[in-house]
């Protein structure tokens, strides 16, 4: 899925990097707790959070992931900003609720890809 | 990469400070990229550092991390000298955590970056000490025959 669509359906604000919108994603990945995120490993992937600081940009980065988009309306401090821009993640904010913007993007064909348990 | 590449990294973690907190991982994740070496070996190298440099930033006030990377493996060696861990065992497993509230609310403290840092990597051994210290050694082979066992 476009990261351009996954803005669009969810109604979401664009905070950073609009020059990757046309970028693909192949996975989602939703979490509030970092070491969830890492746990999980899929190239080209999403993170959906309700988590705002800086650490959230660094846990995608070290995971490459490609856009976050937090939910709750939240929008992230001028650091994480900052360090998204540097490392080109796309940041946009949804004023859906976690379990919401899932099963959006969910119903829109958007899977978490394959966990290993 | 040739024979002979080996490349030496040393840095300094600050404890208790989140703003930094990750930086070592970051840079060393660059030179691996700068190496050119298979994107799921660097981001294993940069997943099993990344949870280390965490703990030390939350759990033992700091640290010391080495990395060495030749083109057999990549070493990773996280140094404290916080608390220790009392129980290895009971700390290895997933969702424990003695992370307070305040260090939750930051997304940390699942109880799952030891078991992360097992699963990526192909080998790691845990030293500690309690009131002294603890020391984790990684290791993640480059060579061909070990990149398709952990994903
Ligand atoms: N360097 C360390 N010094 C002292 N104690 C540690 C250290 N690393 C881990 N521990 C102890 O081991 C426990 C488990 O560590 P682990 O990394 O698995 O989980 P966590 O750090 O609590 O949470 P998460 O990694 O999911 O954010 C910690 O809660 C802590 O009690
Ligand atoms: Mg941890």
């Amino acid at each position: 899925m476009k990261i351009s669509k996954i803005a669009e359906v969810l109604r979401a604000d664009v905070l950073c990097c609009e020059e990757n919108l046309e970028a693909e994603v192949a996975s989602a990945c939703a979490a509030d707790m970092m070491s969830d995120v890492l746990a999980f490993v899929k190239d080209h992937a999403v993170l959906i959070t309700g988590l705002c600081n800086p650490q959230v940009i660094r846990t995608a980065e070290m995971m490459d992931i490609v856009c976050v988009v937090y939910v709750r309306g939240k929008v992230p401090d001028a650091m994480s900003i900052e360090l998204a821009k540097s490392k080109n993640i796309v940041l946009m904010t949804s004023k859906y609720r976690m379990y919401q913007a899932c099963g959006i993007l969910y119903g829109e064909g958007l899977r978490g890809g394959e966990s290993r348990i | 990469m040739s024979e002979q590449t080996r490349i030496s990294l040393e840095f300094d973690v600050e404890g208790d400070n989140f703003v930094s907190a990750g930086k070592a991982s970051e840079a060393v994740k660059g030179n691996l990229k700068m190496l050119g070496l298979p994107p799921t070996i660097i981001r294993r190298a940069a997943i099993v550092m990344y949870e280390g440099e965490i703990n030390m930033v939350i759990h033992a006030k700091g640290g010391k991390a080495y990395v060495d990377i030749t083109d057999k493996d990549i070493s990773i060696t996280l140094k404290d000298e916080g608390p220790g861990i009392e129980n290895i065992e009971l700390a290895m497993q997933e969702g424990y955590s003695t992370a307070p509230d305040a260090i939750r609310a930051l997304g940390f403290g699942a109880g799952m970056g030891l078991p992360n840092m097992k699963k990526y990597s192909d080998n790691m051994e845990i030293e500690s000490e309690v009131g002294k210290g603890t020391t984790v050694r990684m290791k993640i082979n480059i060579q061909p025959d070990s990149e398709g066992q952990q994903q």
